[in-house]
């Protein structure tokens, strides 16, 4: 796809992040959704293209009264909204539609009109993975933490230095649910969740939505807002099951994502002013700056222990207080977007001073895909 | 008491390994073209794309690849700290499993300490291959 074929003209979270029991799933859709057509000056009828995940396409576009010419069930678990942008853009350089949105909305804690999953005993981490009592996340995703210590050399100190660095970020951020600073001992005395994980090292859990708009790069001046163009895109997936990854201490789907974004772009990692890489548990920046090549194997423990990804750092990272801080609601990959696209705008409460270029990753399901998007705010 | 864990429910596919399981044996599948050793079954090579796969048993050998120890049990799975474990069979392949006859912690644990399958019937229909510290390891 060519480089800023397409933009994001709007882009807005809920009105409320956190705990809102007052609104079902498919209302915080809606929120967000509304929020971002005012951010862009549309109203549902100026609406043709519709991608989502968490609820249906036809569930979202019914609600809102938008009749679509394109839409986009994908459902790859926190980064399908990455995927998202990344066809919205193709599908407005193809023409099926020329005004997208995308939506998510999640009652992760209060858990208003969420229905339930679970999987069947018969497929194949139903067989193979589930009767030995994974509990979730927290159990699974972090799997293969101990292996990539054994064979990196990462300490719990450094892996600690992410939420700290994080918390940081954080308190600068007035909509993050947790602004205090803290050290390195209170995240490894903090509660064991699982073995090398404790409490501050896995993510929030919260209610809450997001939403974008994108048009083609020749509309894109003529809304309210700084447009955002869309200068590279990647994807990929690589298992469903955990215990089946090639390699527990490096993410294939990273690699492939994130190397695809970066080729169309026609950048460098030189080139970039600010991250976010989906952060559920604490080792998730570290695999993410190793595997989209920001830094080599092995040392993307110290990189952030040393404060480069820090606030003042050269390589800001996880601006918002990412999904250890700020909020996490299920699927985080649409605040991490929403993020870069602050930054991108120059109006993020942590903003990094003249910020060009953007590189937003995102991980679905524990390892299981990956979607990138890199944005940039000059035409 | 009743078995109150998830019980796998086989499909046509991983029949084979189950039934193994059952007798005690380790099953796994060879590609007949390119050789590669193939987990969780399935009738074709996801390397060569060949639809001509054979089972054969496994030694039951295998190293501590990765794990936690998860604090927060599941339904069924009791009130202590247990090891959620990746093991690598000589083979090749990972499998998650259990760690048992073994103390569920860091210091007992240690990363590719080797282990040998065990078989834990849990119906009448299946038994669940799991992994202790090998004899004389």
């Amino acid at each position: 796809m060519e480089p800023r074929a397409a933009a994001i003209v709007g882009a807005a979270e809920t009105t409320e992040l956190g705990r809102i029991p007052t609104l079902s799933q498919l209302q915080l859709h809606a929120d967000a959704a509304l929020n971002a057509m005012a951010d862009a000056g549309l109203g549902p009828g100026d609406i043709d293209g519709v991608a989502t995940a968490g609820e249906t396409p036809a569930s979202v576009a019914h609600y809102l009264g938008i009749t679509p010419t394109w839409v986009d069930g994908t459902a790859v678990g926190g980064c399908s909204f990455m995927l998202h942008v990344r066809h919205a853009a193709a599908a407005i350089a193809e023409g099926l539609c020329d005004t997208a949105l995308v939506t998510h909305g999640e009652s992760g804690r209060s858990r208003v009109g969420v229905s339930r999953f679970g999987g069947s005993p018969a497929s194949l981490p139903g067989q193979f993975e589930a009767p030995y009592g994974p509990a979730g996340p927290p159990s699974m995703f972090t799997l293969g933490v101990l292996r990539y210590m054994k064979e990196t050399g990462l300490t719990h100190e450094q892996l600690a230095s992410v939420s700290v660095v994080q918390r940081e970020w954080a308190g600068l951020n007035p909509r993050a649910t947790f602004r205090d600073p803290i050290s390195v001992d209170d995240v490894l005395n903090s509660r064991m969740i699982a073995y090398p994980f404790r409490l501050l090292q896995c993510c929030l859990v919260t209610d809450g939505g997001g939403a974008l708009i994108l048009v083609s790069r020749e509309r894109a001046r003529d809304f309210p807002t700084k447009p955002v163009y869309i200068l590279g895109t990647g994807e990929s997936v690589e298992t469903p099951m955990i215990s089946q990854m090639e390699d527990m201490t490096s993410s294939r789907a990273f690699r492939v994502s994130g190397a695809r974004a970066f080729a169309e772009a026609g950048i460098s990692h030189d080139d970039v002013d600010h991250v976010m890489i989906y952060d559920a548990f604490a080792h998730l920046p570290i695999y993410g700056l190793e595997d989209l090549g920001f830094v080599g194997r092995g040392e993307a423990g110290p990189f952030i222990a040393e404060r480069n990804t820090a606030p003042g750092g050269p390589l800001p990272v996880n601006t918002n207080g990412g999904g250890l801080s700020y909020m996490h609601s299920g699927m985080y990959g649409m605040y991490a977007l929403q993020e870069s696209v602050r930054q991108m705008r120059g109006i993020a409460p942590a903003q990094v001073e003249g910020a060009r270029i953007s590189v937003c990753h995102g991980v679905g399901g524990m390892f299981m895909a990956s979607g990138t998007i890199i944005m940039t705010n000059e035409e | 008491m009743a078995y109150e864990k998830p019980v796998p429910v086989p499909t046509p596919e991983t029949q084979d390994f189950w039934d193994g399981a059952k007798r005690g044996e380790l099953r796994l599948q060879r590609c007949d073209a390119c050789a590669v050793v193939i987990f969780p079954p399935r009738p074709f090579c996801p390397k060569c794309g060949d639809r001509s796969v054979s089972g054969f048993t496994a030694s039951g050998r295998a190293a501590l690849h990765s794990y936690v120890i998860n604090h927060r049990p599941p339904r069924g799975f009791g009130d202590e700290p247990y090891a959620l474990a990746i093991v690598e069979l000589e083979e090749g392949p990972r499998l998650m499993s259990n760690i048992v006859d073994c103390a569920q912690t860091p210091e007992a644990l240690t990363l590719d300490m080797p282990l040998e399958a065990v078989f834990e019937p849990i119906t009448d229909e299946i038994s669940l291959p799991k992994f202790r510290p090998a004899a004389g390891g």
